[in-house]
C-alpha cells in the first residue's frame, strides 16, 4: 500500500513535466510556423515594392537625362544616346487597341455559348480547350506568328485590306504602304489570340454568377435568348465584365515575346498599321542585351518602367472591379 | 408579327455569332497546335535529345537548352513554391481576417499579371548588376518570383476549400494550430496544392522574356550555377529569327517540346482538380 502510494506520488510528476514540456514546444513550434507564414506574406509585399524600387533605381540616370521629354520624344537613336518613349508607348497602345477590338467581342460571345447555348456535356470540354489557349507560352505564339500568320496575312489578306479601303478616307491612311507581314497590325492579331481566353473565361465565371431567377423570369416573359443575354446577363455583371476585360489588357500591353517575332521593331510612328513599328516591351526584348552604355541600359529600363505603372494601373483598377462583384455576390 | 420577326432574326444572328467565335477561338487552337505538331515532328530525333546547339549552318541538338531549362525550372519552383504557399498558408489560416491578407491578396493578383519582362529587369538590377554577370542563378529566381504569386493564389483557394469543421475538431482534440495546418489541412487539400505547384511550372516551362537578361543564353553545355546557361525558351528565341534553316527547324522542335510539357502539366493538373467537389 506504502508502495502504492510512493509510486503514484512520485509517477504523476515526470509526467506532467513531460507534458508541460511538450505543451512548451507545441507553443513553441506553433508560433515559429505562425511567424514564418507571416513573413512569407511580407515578402510577397516586398517583391512587389522590390520590383518598383528596382527599376526607380535603373531608371534614375535616364530620368536625369531626358527628364519628362522622354515620354514626347520619338526618336531613339542609340549612336547619339538620344532616346525617347513614344514609338514604343504608340506601339503598346495601338497593337493592345486592336487586339481587344477583335479579342472582346469573340471572348463575350464564348462565355454566352459557354453559360448560355453550350450542352452541359460540352461545357467542360470546350472550356478546357479555350483555356489550353491560355495556357501556351508566348514564345510560341511568336514562332508561329513569324511562319505561319505573318506570310499569311502578307499574300492574302494584307492586299485585301490595301486595296478595299483604297478609296475610303481615313481608312486608305490605316491600310496603306506594302504589305509587309510583319508589322502593327500582325501583333494585335497575335496578342488577340492570346487575350482571348483570358476575356472569355473571367466573363464566363461572371455570368455564372448571375442568378438564374432572373434569366428564367426574363424567358418567362418570353425574351429570346439574345435578349435574356442583353437585358438581364449583361447589365447584371457589367462590372465583372469590365474587370476581365481590363485584366486582358493588362496581358495584352505587357505581352513580350509573341509581339516581339513580329512587330518588326521600328522605333518610329508610322500612320499605317501594315508597317512595322514597336513596343515597349518588344524593345527591351530586343535591345536590352546589347545595350551598350549606362544611359541606353537606363534608358531601357525606364521603358519598363513606364510599362509596369500602365499595367499595374490597369490590373488593380480591374482587380478592384472584381473585388466589388464578388462582395456583392457575397451578400 | 413583323416585331416578333424581327426579334428572332435579331437572335439568329446574334447567337450565330456566339457560335462564330467559339469557332474561331477553336480554330486558332487547332491550327496552332497542328502546325506545331507537324512542323516540330519533322525535327525530332535522338539527335535533338544527345547534341548541344550546333553553330549556324550544321546540324545539332538542343542538349544543352534541355537540360538548362530543367535545371533553372527545377531551381525556380523549388525557392519559389515554398514562399507561395507559406504565404498562402498565412492568408487562409492565421490571418484569415487580417487587413494584411486582404492587401497581399491584391499586390498578389497584381504580381500574377504583372509583365514577365519586368519581373527579368527587376532581377537583373538586383542580381546581375550586384553580381557583374548573367548567371543560371539569376534566371532560376526571376523564375521563383513568377512561381511566387501562382502558389500564393491557389494554397490560400485551396486551403480555404477545407471545411472548418476538421479543423475545428482537431482543434477540440487539443492539437496546436501548426500541428492542424500541418497534417489537416494541408492533407485535405493536397491534391489542390499539387495542381497548384503544376500550374506554375507550366508557367515558367515556357517563360522567355524573363531569362533573357538574367540567364542570357549559353552555347554550350554547362551546369554552372554561376554562369550564364542555355534555356529551351531563349534557344527558340535566338534560331527562330535566324536565317538558317537548322536553326529554324531546332527553333520548331523546341517549341514543340516546351509545348508538350506545358500541356501535360496543364492537363495534369486539371484531371487532379477533377477528382474534388467544384466551388
Amino acid at each position: 500500500m506504502a508502495n502504492h502510494l510512493a509510486i503514484d506520488n512520485a509517477g504523476p510528476e515526470p509526467a506532467e513535466a513531460l507534458l508541460a514540456k511538450a505543451l512548451v514546444g507545441f507553443k513553441l513550434r506553433d508560433n515559429a510556423f505562425h511567424l514564418l507564414t507571416l513573413a512569407a506574406a511580407w515578402t510577397v509585399l516586398i517583391l512587389l515594392g522590390g520590383v518598383i524600387a528596382a527599376l526607380i533605381e535603373g531608371s534614375v540616370p535616364a530620368i536625369r537625362a531626358f527628364g519628362f521629354n522622354f515620354l514626347w520624344t520619338e526618336g531613339w537613336n542609340p549612336v547619339t544616346e538620344k532616346f525617347g518613349a513614344m514609338a514604343a508607348v504608340y506601339g503598346t497602345i495601338v497593337t493592345s487597341i486592336i487586339a481587344m477590338t477583335i479579342a472582346v467581342p469573340a471572348g463575350l460571345g464564348i462565355a454566352i455559348f459557354l453559360t448560355e447555348l453550350c450542352p452541359y456535356a460540352l461545357r467542360r470540354p470546350v472550356g478546357i480547350a479555350i483555356e489550353l489557349l491560355a495556357g501556351i507560352p508566348s514564345i510560341i505564339y511568336g514562332i508561329w506568328g513569324l511562319f505561319v500568320l505573318a506570310p499569311f496575312l502578307q499574300e492574302h489578306v494584307q492586299p485585301g485590306l490595301i486595296s478595299a479601303f483604297a478609296n475610303v478616307p481615313v481608312l486608305s491612311g490605316l491600310f496603306a504602304g506594302p504589305p509587309y507581314g510583319i508589322g502593327v497590325l500582325t501583333a494585335g492579331v497575335i496578342l488577340a489570340i492570346m487575350v482571348l481566353p483570358i476575356v472569355s473565361s473571367i466573363t464566363r465565371d461572371v455570368f455564372e454568377t448571375v442568378p438564374a431567377v432572373l434569366k428564367e423570369s426574363a424567358y418567362a416573359v418570353g425574351c429570346t435568348t439574345w435578349e435574356v443575354v442583353r437585358s438581364v446577363v449583361i447589365p447584371y455583371t457589367r462590372v465583372g465584365i469590365i474587370g476581365g476585360v481590363m485584366l486582358g489588357l493588362g496581358r495584352a500591353l505587357g505581352e513580350t515575346m509573341a509581339v516581339t517575332f513580329v512587330i518588326g521593331n521600328a522605333h518610329r510612328i508610322a500612320p499605317s498599321l501594315l508597317a512595322p513599328g514597336t513596343t515597349i516591351s518588344a524593345t527591351i526584348a530586343n535591345e536590352f542585351t546589347e545595350a551598350v552604355g549606362d544611359l541606353y541600359t537606363s534608358a531601357l529600363i525606364e521603358l519598363g518602367l513606364i510599362l509596369f505603372l500602365i499595367t499595374f494601373t490597369i490590373i488593380a483598377m480591374a482587380q478592384y472591379m472584381l473585388l466589388r462583384l464578388r462582395r456583392r455576390e457575397g451578400q | 408579327m413583323a416585331i416578333y420577326d424581327t426579334r428572332r432574326r435579331h437572335d439568329k444572328f446574334y447567337i450565330g455569332l456566339c457560335y462564330a467565335s467559339v469557332a474561331f477561338g477553336l480554330g486558332w487552337l487547332t491550327i496552332i497546335l497542328a502546325t506545331l505538331l507537324f512542323e516540330g515532328f519533322r525535327g525530332i530525333s535522338p539527335a535533338v535529345f544527345m547534341q548541344m546547339t550546333p553553330p549556324p549552318g550544321s546540324e545539332g541538338g538542343l542538349l544543352n537548352a534541355i537540360t538548362g531549362s530543367l535545371i533553372m525550372t527545377v531551381l525556380g519552383v523549388a525557392l519559389g513554391a515554398p514562399l507561395g504557399m507559406l504565404a498562402g498558408t498565412y492568408m487562409a489560416e492565421y490571418g484569415r481576417h487580417s487587413k494584411l491578407t486582404i492587401v497581399v491578396r491584391f499586390i498578389n493578383d497584381i504580381l500574377l499579371s504583372a509583365p514577365s519582362i519586368v519581373i527579368g529587369l527587376f532581377v537583373y538590377e538586383v542580381m546581375v548588376v550586384k553580381m557583374g554577370h548573367f548567371s543560371a542563378l539569376a534566371g532560376a529566381v526571376s523564375l521563383a518570383v513568377i512561381v511566387v504569386p501562382v502558389v500564393v493564389r491557389t494554397t490560400e483557394d485551396m486551403l480555404l476549400l477545407v471545411p472548418d469543421t476538421l479543423r475545428e475538431a482537431a482543434s477540440a482534440l487539443g492539437l496546436p494550430r501548426a500541428i492542424v495546418i500541418g497534417k489537416v489541412a494541408y492533407r485535405a487539400a493536397r491534391a489542390g496544392l499539387i495542381t497548384g505547384v503544376l500550374l506554375a511550372i507550366a508557367r515558367i516551362s515556357g517563360e522567355t522574356a524573363p531569362l533573357l537578361f538574367t540567364a542570357l543564353n549559353n552555347q554550350f553545355f554547362s551546369t554552372n550555377l554561376n554562369a550564364p546557361m542555355a534555356s529551351l525558351p531563349a534557344v527558340i528565341f535566338q534560331f527562330a529569327l535566324s536565317p538558317y534553316k537548322e536553326w529554324q527547324q531546332l527553333a520548331w522542335t523546341g517549341a514543340l517540346l516546351v509545348t508538350l510539357a506545358v500541356l501535360v502539366l496543364s492537363i495534369t493538373a486539371r484531371v487532379l482538380q477533377m477528382g474534388r467537389p467544384a466551388k
